[in-house]
């Protein structure tokens, strides 16, 4: 089955992040796919490169990156939610007059339209949140 | 990509306190251009979200409520607002905004985009959907 997975809660503070990613883990070892998975509401603040959890914690961000480039999930942010929450990407950042970037690899900021793309694209949907 | 899919966009939020209820509202016009055949539900504090006479100058944050009566513009006519949530909060069809759409089918006549549905109505809503996505 082709899954879409919405991540929708910021990391550590709630586990929408981590559940999603032991779902779409599992989802694949039974032989399913998850083509992207999107990031929205404070779910955009697992894409930061600059979270430094203390070392005996997971890594939130480098697990997901780390999975994306093994497994080839799309990683999507979205642009709008992240924007408002201070996570851009060099293009952004350049874009908006800004002095630094803070997207991880594995990562890409795109419109809401990759969310409803993947929901008509999907066989199901599956939100991670509250 | 010509397939049509029944989405629905549930509300459960009230409209401020939290961002749930204006992100929500941005993925339904952003995703109005994709032509699916779209709904929102809107019920336990989401029902809050329709209200009239929404002013937010104290808090300032910004009253994103006249949004909502530009949906029929992006053809999204069904806005299903479920009875007992109004109930329980003391409120009635009477307290939430006029939002109307000119259906084409019907001679562009001006008509409601509000329907008042019972609990188990909205479930039926739910389970009728190919994507429901929570807010």
């Amino acid at each position: 089955m082709k899954l879409g997975v919405v991540v929708s809660e910021g990391p550590y503070t709630h586990q929408a992040a981590d559940t999603a990613y032991h779902f779409v883990k599992a989802a694949l070892d039974k032989g399913h796919e998850v083509p992207r998975v999107f990031f929205y509401h404070d779910g955009v603040n697992v894409s930061t490169r600059l979270s430094v959890p203390p070392q005996d914690e997971r890594h939130i961000q480098q697990n997901w990156t780390a999975l994306a480039q093994e497994k080839g999930i799309d990683l999507v942010v979205c642009i709008a939610a992240a924007q408002r929450r201070g996570l851009l990407d060099e293009n952004e950042a350049k874009r908006q007059g800004k002095d630094s970037n803070n997207i991880a690899e594995g990562f890409r900021i795109s419109g809401l339209g990759q969310l409803i793309e993947m929901g008509i694209q999907t066989d199901r949907l599956v939100m991670f949140g509250d | 990509m010509s397939e049509t899919k029944k989405f629905l966009y549930v509300n459960r939020k009230a409209p401020y306190g939290t961002i749930y209820a204006l992100e929500s509202l941005e993925v339904v016009l952003i995703g109005a251009a994709f032509e699916q055949d779209v709904s929102m539900a809107f019920l336990d504090d989401g029902v809050f979200q329709l209200t009239k006479g929404q002013n937010t100058e104290a808090i300032g944050v910004k009253n994103f409520s006249p949004t909502f009566r530009a949906l029929g513009d992006y053809e999204v006519t069904k806005l299903y607002v479920e009875m007992e949530s109004l109930e329980e909060r003391g409120l009635g069809p009477d307290d939430l905004q006029e939002i109307t759409y000119e259906d084409e089918d019907d001679d562009w006549e001006e008509k409601p985009s509000i329907r008042i549905v019972s609990r188990t109505e909205m479930a039926d809503i739910m389970a009728d959907q190919d994507v429901v996505l929570s807010f």
